[in-house]
Formats: structure tokens, sequence, C-alpha cells
């Protein structure tokens, strides 16, 4: 029973390390600022959701595992809403989402 | 095994950072801040159990508070400054 745990918890430990990294390199590569947001909000919830579970399997029934729950919880409300503010402040100040297949315009400017 | 996801995150950090330095508008810059905030939460959980010190969730839940509030306010400002530009804008449109 142990075992299995440890094992499920590597797993989830380990694919939120891969959704964290990925998403950390969408954030930098990707072209234009909504393009990057969908990258980082991508490291927000599978990223954080997958570490956080898989730090509460290991923690087991303890203290630890509801402040990690309080954490998730905290995180699962705010990124979201600080993603929306974030877009339609940028929207408000005309930065237009592009349409079709976007070209790297970061380069040439 | 925390040590992977540890390595991960500072790496995702770095990055994030390198966004912040490059982003051509104030919006990547403060998307980065967030995203570096959010990171800095998992880093200390993750660290708290790798180093056997689960004091460190305390100051994860603080700064998750902390991080979104600032991001919120950072972008109320930005929002009035941007208003108050357009609205000069207009009023020198007018007078010339």
């Amino acid at each position: 029973m142990n075992l299995a745990i440890d094992i499920l918890s590597w797993i989830t430990l380990t694919a939120g390390g891969a959704f964290v990294f990925i998403g950390g390199l969408g954030a930098l590569r990707m072209p234009n600022l909504y393009t990057r947001m969908h990258a980082a909000s991508l490291t927000d919830t599978m990223g954080a959701g997958l570490i956080l579970v898989g730090i509460m399997l290991q923690a087991g029934a303890t203290l630890a595992t509801i402040k990690l729950a309080a954490i998730l919880l905290f995180l699962l409300l705010t990124s979201p809403t600080a993603s929306n503010a974030l877009a339609s402040a940028a929207i408000l100040s005309g930065l237009q989402p592009e349409e079709g297949p976007v070209i790297h315009r970061d380069k040439t400017e | 095994m925390y040590y992977a996801v540890t390595v991960a995150t500072l790496i995702t950090m770095a990055m994030a950072l390198g966004r912040a330095l490059l982003g051509p508008t104030i919006y990547d810059r403060l998307l980065a801040a967030n995203m570096f905030g959010t990171k800095t939460v998992l880093l200390l959980s993750v660290v708290a159990f790798l180093y056997g010190r689960p004091n460190f969730l305390d100051l994860a839940l603080v700064y998750a508070l902390i991080n979104f509030i600032g991001v919120i306010a950072v972008l109320e400002f930005i929002r009035e400054r941007a208003d108050r530009e357009k609205a000069e804008e207009m009023a020198s449109d007018e007078s010339s």
C-alpha cells in the first residue's frame, strides 16, 4: 500500500514538473502575449495541481496536507482571476489578439 | 524525486525571468512576474518536504495571497495610467 502511494506520488510529481517546465518554455518562446498567457496558465493549473497533489500523497493525513490543500485552493481561485484581469487590461489598452497563423514578430521589432 | 521537481521549478523561474526581461509590452512582464510568484509558491512547498521543514508551507500560503494582491494592484495602477493618458490625448485633440 505504501509502495503504491509512493509510486502514485512520484508519477504526479514528475508529471507536474514536466508541465511546469513545458509551461515555462512556452511562456519564454511563444510569439505574442495571449499565446504566452495560455502557456503560463498551464503551469498554474496542471503544474501546480499535480505537484501539490503529489506532495499531499507523500504527507499523508497530517496538518501539512490541509495547508497544501489551502494553497491549492488559493492558487486555483487567484490565478484565473489574475489571468482574466491581465487579459482584459491588455485588450482595453488596445493590444488586439491576432487571428490566423502567427509569425515571430519579436525578432524583427 | 523532490530534486527533479525543484530543478524543473527553478528552470521555469529562470525562463519567467527571461520573459520579464525580454517582454516587449508591460503585460508580458506582468505575466512573467505573476508566473514567477506562482512558481515561488510551488518551490517553497517542494523545498519544505525536500529539507523536511513543514514550516515553509506557511510561507508558501502567505506568498500565494500576497502575490495575487500585488499583481492585481499593479494591473489597476497600469489601467488607471492608460485611462489617464487616453483622456489627456483626447483633451489635447479637442484643444488643437
